[in-house]
C-alpha cells in the first residue's frame, strides 16, 4: 500500500525523523482556517499517490489565509496523472538553503535492500538517474546488519553531502531506516530532504510504501487505508477475501492461480482483437480450492460490474478436481438466483486437468442457459470475446 | 537424473501437524517421496500416520536432521512463523529448503535469503511457490503428481497453475524436473539457477521457462541464455494486459513505471534466441516442435 505524504510524515514523526507537521483538509474553507491557525506563510500540497505534483500545479505557496483558501480551491479536484485530488496538506513554508534526496527501497534484482542518496534533491529522481547518474549514490544494505552509524556514513560519503550536514543526515538515515524496518516498508523516500538556514536537516516530503504481507504485525496500518479512494468493486472483493483488480474492458475473468489469471487476461485481449478490441474487465484469482461459496462470491462481484458483458471462468484442476469446481459453479448460480440476483450474462467455462471430463459433464447436465463449455483456453477466449462484442 | 531433487532425497516437512502440511505430506508420500521426519516445535516425540507411513515428529530441524539425515526441508508453516522455520533450516545446514508459504513479509524473506547466502550451505526455493517435482522419483510441495510422468523437458516457472497447465499440455513428452520458483519480489532460486542446472542435466533436452510481469528476472535470464545455454529454450510471459502500479495476485507481479513489463521481457528473451509463445498452448506447441526437431 502506498501512503499519502501526510501519512508518511506521521510515520516519520513516530520514529523521530525531523519533519514538518501540517493540517490535512478536504475543502478550501478548512484550508484557509488551517493557514490562519498556522499563522505563517504556508504551502498547500495536493495529497495524491503519484509523483510530479509540483509540475501539475498541485503545490502552491500562500501568504495569507484567504490566499490559502484560494489555492486549495484550485488544487482540490485536480486530476494529476489520473489521480483526483480529494485532500490537501497545509504546512508552514520552510526556509530552504539546499535540497537533497535520500531513499531506502527493495532492490529486487539483487534480492536485498538499497539506499539511494543525492545532493540533487527536489527534482524527480528518475530524471537525476538519467541526466546525472554520477550524482546518484547507490549503496546496498545488508538486511542482517541494517543501517548503523557506520553504514549511514558510507551512504553520506558516497553521495558527497557537504560536511555541515553530514552528522545530521547520518542521524536522519538511521531514523528513516527505523521507519523502513519497523513499519515493514518497501520504500521510504524523502525528496526533498532540506537544509535550513539554521543548519537543521528536515524531511520536507515523504513517500512510503508498506508491505501488505506484513499487516499481521501492524494492526495500526489498517487505519491508513483510504476506503473512499478505492474502487467500489475492489473494496467489496477485498471484504470477501478475493484477489480482485478492476480493469477497463468488458469480459469478466475468474480463474485459479495468479499466473493463470494473468495469462487469461492476455489470451482474452488477443482474442478480442478480432472483435473490435474487446478487453478483460477484471483480474480475479479465486485460488486453490474454489468452493461453491468462493465461486459464488467471485461470480457475484464480476456479474455485479456493469461493464461486464460476458464472463470467462478458467480453471485448471490441480489438486482440486474439476467435478468439484463444476459443482461449485452450478451451486453458485443457484445461490445467486436464490438471492434474487438475475444471472443473465453468458458464462464460458473452461475446465482442464484433474477430472475435467466429469466436470464438463456436470455442467452439461445442469443445462443452464447462461453456461457454455469450451474445450481449450484459446477456444474459450474466442467465444467469450465474441459474446462481449454483441 | 534431474535437478535439485531425486529418488534419494530425504524430506522433512515443517508444519506436518497442520492441516496443509499433513494433507500435502500424504500426497507427497503417495507420489513416491521419501518423507523421513516432520518438525513442529512443541510436538516432538509424537508420530503421525500418513498414507500408511509412520512419520516421527521432532521439535527442531537440527534434531530431525541428526536423527534421520534429512537433506530437504519443505516449509508449510503460516507466514508469521515462516522466518524462524527457514532460519532453523539454514542453521541446520539442510542443502535444500522449499518454502511453500504465501504471504511472508519481504523483510523476513530478505533476512533469511541473506542468511542463506552467507552460510552458503542451503539452496532456498520460493517462498510463495508450489515446490518442485521430479516425476516418478520425488515430489516436494503441492504440484499434483499425476499431471505428467517423467520425460526430457525441464520446466521453470514463477506461477503454480501455469506450471500445471504446461505440464498438462506436454504430458505425453514428460518432464525431467519442474520447478515452481514463486511469485514473490525476493525468491531464493531464480530462472537463471534453474537454467544453469537444466543446461548441465544430461536428462534434460528442452527447457521451458515461464515468467510474468515485475522485476527483471526474465531479462537477466535472457542475458544468461545468450551467454551460457545451448539447449533449446522456449518461453512464456504472463501479464501483457496488467495495468501499471497494480499488484496482480502475486506480491511480485507489478509493473512499476516502465520497468517489469511483459513486452520488455518478451523482447529480451527473443533477442536471446528464445522462442516466446503468445499463449500457454502456443508455448507448448513451440516446446513440442523444439523437442521433435532434436530427434530428427
Amino acid at each position: 500500500m502506498d501512503l499519502y505524504e501526510y501519512q508518511a510524515k506521521e510515520l516519520f514523526a513516530k520514529h523521530g525523523v525531523n519533519t514538518q507537521a501540517g493540517i490535512v483538509v478536504t475543502d478550501s474553507a478548512a484550508a484557509g482556517k488551517a493557514a490562519a491557525e498556522l499563522n505563517a506563510t504556508v504551502v498547500v500540497k495536493a495529497q495524491v499517490k503519484t509523483g510530479g505534483r509540483g509540475k501539475a500545479g498541485g503545490v502552491k505557496l500562500a501568504t495569507s489565509a484567504a490566499e490559502a483558501q484560494e489555492k486549495a480551491e484550485a488544487i482540490l479536484g485536480l486530476d494529476i496523472k489520473g489521480h483526483i485530488v480529494h485532500k490537501v496538506l497545509v504546512t508552514p513554508a520552510a526556509d530552504i538553503e539546499s535540497e537533497y534526496y535520500v531513499s531506502f527501497l527493495l532492490d529486487r534484482s539483487n534480492r536485498t535492500f538499497l539506499a539511494m542518496a543525492s545532493v540533487e534533491g527536489g527534482m524527480e529522481i528518475e530524471e537525476v538517474a538519467v541526466t546525472k547518474p554520477e550524482a546518484l549514490a547507490k549503496v546496498h544494505i545488508d538486511p542482517l546488519i541494517g543501517v548503523t552509524a557506520e553504514v549511514a556514513a558510507t551512504i553520506v560519503d558516497a553521495a558527497k553531502f557537504p560536511a555541515d550536514v553530514r552528522d545530521g543526515i547520518i542521524e536522519m538515515l538511521q531514523k528513516l531506516w527505523d521507519v523502513f524496518v519497523k513499519e515493514d516498508a518497501t520504500l521510504v523516500e524523502v525528496n526533498p530532504l532540506v537544509k535550513t538556514p539554521a543548519g537543521d536537516v528536515m524531511a520536507l516530503d515523504g513517500k512510503v510504501t508498506l508491505d501488505d504481507n506484513a499487516d499481521f504485525r501492524h494492526p495500526d496500518h489498517a487505519a491508513l487505508v483510504d476506503l473512499a479512494a478505492e474502487n467500489g468493486l475492489e473494496l467489496r472483493a477485498k471484504e470477501k477475501g478475493l484477489n480482485y483488480v478492476k480493469l477497463d474492458g468488458s469480459v469478466g475473468i475468474i480463474g485459479n492461480g495468479a499466473g493463470l489469471v494473468m495469462s487469461t487476461l492476455d489470451v482474452v485481449a488477443y482474442a478480442g482483437e478480432n472483435f473490435g478490441g474487446v478487453r478483460p474487465a477484471n483480474f480475479l484469482d479465486i485460488g486453490g480450492g474454489a468452493s461453491a461459496q468462493v465461486m459464488a462470491d467471485g461470480l457475484e462481484i464480476v456479474l455485479g460490474d456493469p461493464d461486464v458483458k460476458s464472463v470467462f471462468v478458467n480453471v485448471f484442476g490441480g489438486i482440486t478436481a474439476c467435478d468439484a469446481v463444476a459443482n461449485g459453479i452450478v451451486q453458485a448460480i443457484a445461490m445467486l438466483t436464490q438471492r434474487g440476483e438475475q444471472v443473465s450474462k453468458p458464462i464460458v467455462c473452461r475446465l482442464d486437468g484433474n477430472n475435467a471430463a466429469a466436470g464438463r459433464a456436470i455442467l452439461a447436465e445442469a443445462n443452464l442457459a447462461v453456461i457454455r463449455v469450451a474445450e481449450t483456453m484459446d477456444d474459450a477466449a474466442a467465444a467469450v470475446a465474441e459474446l462481449a462484442s454483441k | 537424473m534431474s535437478i535439485f531433487l531425486t529418488k534419494a532425497s530425504k524430506v522433512l516437512v515443517q508444519g506436518i501437524t497442520g492441516s496443509e502440511g499433513s494433507k500435502h505430506a500424504a500426497r507427497m508420500i503417495a507420489a513416491g517421496t521419501t518423507i523421513v521426519a516432520g518438525v513442529t516445535p512443541g510436538k516432538g516425540g509424537q508420530s503421525i500416520e500418513l498414507s500408511g507411513v509412520s512419520i516421527p515428529v521432532y521439535n527442531s530441524v537440527t534434531e530431525a536432521v541428526a536423527a534421520t539425515g534429512a537433506d530437504v526441508s519443505v516449509v508449510f508453516v503460516p507466514p508469521k512463523f515462516a522466518k524462524d522455520a527457514v532460519i532453523s533450516t539454514i542453521e541446520a545446514e539442510v542443502p535444500l529448503c522449499v518454502v511453500i508459504t504465501e504471504g511472508i513479509p519481504v523483510h523476513d524473506t530478505a533476512e533469511f535469503f541473506a542468511l542463506a547466502q552467507s552460510s552458503g550451505k542451503t539452496r532456498l526455493i520460493g517462498p510463495n511457490c508450489p515446490g518442485l517435482i521430479t516425476p516418478g522419483e520425488s515430489n516436494v510441495g503441492i504440484i499434483p503428481a499425476d499431471i505428467s510422468g517423467p520425460g526430457r523437458i525441464g520446466l521453470v516457472s514463477k506461477s503454480g497453475t501455469l506450471t500445471y497447465q504446461m505440464m498438462f499440455e506436454l504430458r505425453d513428452i514428460g518432464f525431467s524436473t519442474a520447478v515452481g520458483i514463486g511469485g514473490d519480489p525476493i525468491i531464493g532460486t531464480t530462472h537463471i539457477d534453474c537454467l544453469k542446472a537444466f543446461q548441465e542435466d544430461p536428462d534434460t533436452d528442452v527447457i521451458v521457462m515461464i515468467g510474468e510481469i515485475g522485476g527483471d528476472a526474465e531479462e537477466r535470464a535472457a542475458a544468461y541464455i545468450a551467454e551460457h545455454v545451448t539447449k533449446p529454450v522456449v518461453g512464456y510471459v504472463a501479464g501483457f494486459t496488467a495495468p501499471e502500479g497494480k499488484t496482480m495476485g502475486h506480491a511480485g507481479a507489478i509493473v512499476s513505471g516502465s520497468s517489469g513489463t511483459a513486452e520488455g521481457k518478451q523482447e529480451a528473451l527473443e533477442a536471446a534466441g528464445v522462442k516466446v509463445g503468445r499463449t500457454p498452448s502456443a508455448t507448448a506447441r513451440l516446446a513440442r516442435e523444439a523437442y521433435e526437431n532434436l530427434s530428427k
